[in-house]
């Protein structure tokens, strides 16, 4: 090497690192903190929001999956718990008809596409959690005649779908949510399996990107509308707006005709739709966007307004912007509603169940609970429990408790995930749970003998 | 490989090829050095378009280009470090620091690419592409193909 060469070299080496440091710090590279705050500062209407932080490798805290062998979730006292049923392949939503027949939805996600190299390792991770568990594509009736809690009839409903998630009965009508259209099946009471093929009420956006799959149902009371919750095609629109057409937002879709509008938009993922018995209002539970901290976004319990923007993707929380997105709009973070009630981050909210039955204590009447599936993106866990919240006078009113819990070990292991939830003819509540293929069912405990000795 | 010290004032033809010959001694990371730059420049181009056109496609060309350019710069690394034990090589400090610097950026780089949204690329993702193009363009490219060079003891 000549002398030139050597001096650049000398010359060169110090600054290189200095540069090199420049570029580390400029970059906001170093920051990778994904131990998140106290999760109770982000229940309620005001949650806490940090600021956004961005990742040189998002962190991954996935739980990973162990029996659940003679354990069971566990409630608080007053109420006990056991499984209704196991053995099912993925269970993810409930529904309950009105002669008190489960159905049971046995449906994963359509295979993901690959799309950058993050894709494969993504897909990689999900397998250990499993969130990649083989799915039926079906639908499985139980049936407890005489409300023991032990279904007597177990048999399969409804068969060869396409990821369904949600289910609606109107009169002699069942809806069933498959990924890409929304199928219709005559129903008769009493009936046990439905072998009559379904007419396609109308188109849903399906593949081939399909992100969030899961199209979530509820109709109207008066059953002349279905309500469809339709997930973003991406975490914030990085599969580029175009994929987004009419996505992330609520539909309204008429019964009869099968047209459809859009209800609400800019709402990233609406995992599940109920009615709030008392004002009659649409409610719908929230999957928020990540990769921007621990505690961002909180996913989110909200009323739904008619022809409300909820922000996603330019901006979370009302008019907090989010810098990923280009273009970004400025007129649409403007009228972006801030959702009524946070969850607090990633707990990953999939099933809602507005409490109006009687088994149960009168606490939980008129409240909500809601199942979440957990996080897998932050330190500590969270989620991995059934919530409710409170309400009155049509809004919530309190604080979330946790009423079923115990989905993790010790160890940070997931005995269970819990999915969709719903009440059975009893005033019971169901939970399925996706990891431990077990759906549980959660009644008043039987009143303590009178005589029993102190202890 | 063997080298025949050159001794004394008369050449005869067979030595003279044999020296040519040893000068001219390909090492095995050499004919691999290029890829890695040509994936990274290819790279800084699809970011700039995306850039322009905020099109998902020119960022996932961008993402797939920088990690095929890591995969090559994997086995230049292995090459060249088996060469340096067999090939009787010693670095080329200039050059194979700035090539490692780029290579090490440009890890970065992938996992700058890898996050969601407009901000994966501008601004971070594109001024580091920019980077690696340049520190290559200036310290590799221009000299040599090669990342070491003969070690002295070798040399006649």
């Amino acid at each position: 090497m000549n002398l030139s060469l050597k001096l650049i070299r000398a010359a060169n080496k110090p600054r290189v690192s200095a540069a090199l440091a420049l570029v580390v710090a400029g970059l906001g590279l170093a920051s990778c903190d994904d131990a998140g705050g106290d999760p109770r500062r982000q229940i309620g209407a005001n949650p806490v929001l940090p600021a956004v932080q961005q990742y040189l490798l998002p962190p991954i805290r996935i739980a990973r999956p162990v029996p659940w062998g003679n354990n069971t979730p566990s409630v608080p006292n007053g109420l006990q718990i056991h499984a209704l049923a196991t053995g099912f392949q993925h269970p993810r939503s409930l529904y309950v008809l009105p002669n008190g027949d489960v159905l049971v939805v046995e449906s994963n996600g359509p295979k993901a596409p690959v799309f950058r190299p993050k894709d494969i390792i993504t897909g990689f991770v999900q397998t250990f959690a499993g969130a990649k568990a083989k799915d039926a594509n079906r639908i499985t009736l139980l049936r407890d005649t005489n409300g023991d809690g032990v279904p007597e009839v177990r048999s399969v409903f409804l068969d060869h779908l396409n990821s369904p998630f949600g289910v609606a009965l109107v009169g002699h009508y069942l809806y069933v949510a498959n990924t890409d259209a929304i199928i219709r099946y005559p129903y008769q009471d009493g009936q046990t399996s439905i072998t009559a093929p379904g007419t396609k009420l109308t188109d849903l956006p399906g593949g081939p990107i399909d992100h969030h799959w899961t199209k979530s149902l509820v109709a109207s009371p008066d059953g002349s509308k279905l309500y469809v919750g339709v997930g973003s095609n991406s975490n914030v629109a990085e599969n580029g707006l175009e994929a987004e057409h009419e996505r992330a937002a609520i539909w309204e879709v008429d019964t009869t005709t099968g047209a459809h509008r859009i209800y609400a938009s800019g709402v990233r993922n609406p995992t599940g739709l109920q009615f709030e018995p008392v004002s009659g209002k649409l409610w719908a539970i929230a999957n928020e966007r990540d990769e921007i901290g621990p505690d961002l976004v909180p996913d989110y319990l909200t009323s739904v307004q008619d022809g409300g923007f909820y922000g996603w993707p330019y901006s979370y929380y009302g008019r907090h912007l989010d810098p990923r997105v280009k273009p970004q709009r400025p007129d649409l973070v403007a009228k972006a509603i801030m959702p009524d009630y946070a969850l607090s981050s990633h707990v990953a909210p999939l099933g809602i169940a507005m409490y109006t039955g009687n088994n149960l204590p009168a606490t939980y009447r008129g409240g909500a609970f809601v199942g979440e599936h957990g996080s897998w993106d932050r330190t500590p866990l969270n989620g991995y429990k059934v919530v409710f919240v409170p309400f009155s006078g049509g809004k919530p009113s309190g604080i979330a408790q946790d009423v079923v819990t115990g989905f993790l070990d010790a160890n940070n292991h997931t005995r269970g995930r819990p999915v969709g939830l719903a009440v059975d003819r009893n005033g019971a509540l169901l939970i399925s749970d996706d990891v431990g293929n077990t759906v549980w069912r959660v009644s008043a405990a039987p009143a303590e003998p009178a005589n029993k000795p102190a202890s | 490989m063997q080298y025949n010290p050159v001794a004394g004032t008369t050449f005869r033809p067979d030595t003279r090829s044999r020296l040519i010959a040893a000068t001219r001694v390909r090492t095995m990371h050499q004919a691999l050095v290029p890829f890695p730059v040509a994936y990274f420049v290819a790279a800084f181009a699809t970011d700039l378009a995306y850039w322009r056109t905020v099109e998902v496609m020119w960022e996932r060309f961008s993402v797939w280009l920088i990690a095929g350019g890591l995969v090559m710069a994997a086995l230049v690394a292995l090459a060249a470090v088996i060469d340096l034990v067999f090939a009787k090589q010693k670095p080329a400090w200039f050059r194979a620091l700035g090539y490692t610097l780029a290579m090490l950026l440009s890890l970065l780089n992938v996992f700058v690419h890898s996050r969601d949204g407009y901000t994966a690329v501008v601004p971070p993702g594109l001024t580091l592409s920019a980077i690696v193009v340049a520190i290559l363009l200036l310290s590799t490219v221009p000299t040599s193909w090669t990342l070491t060079t003969r070690r002295r003891g070798a040399r006649s």
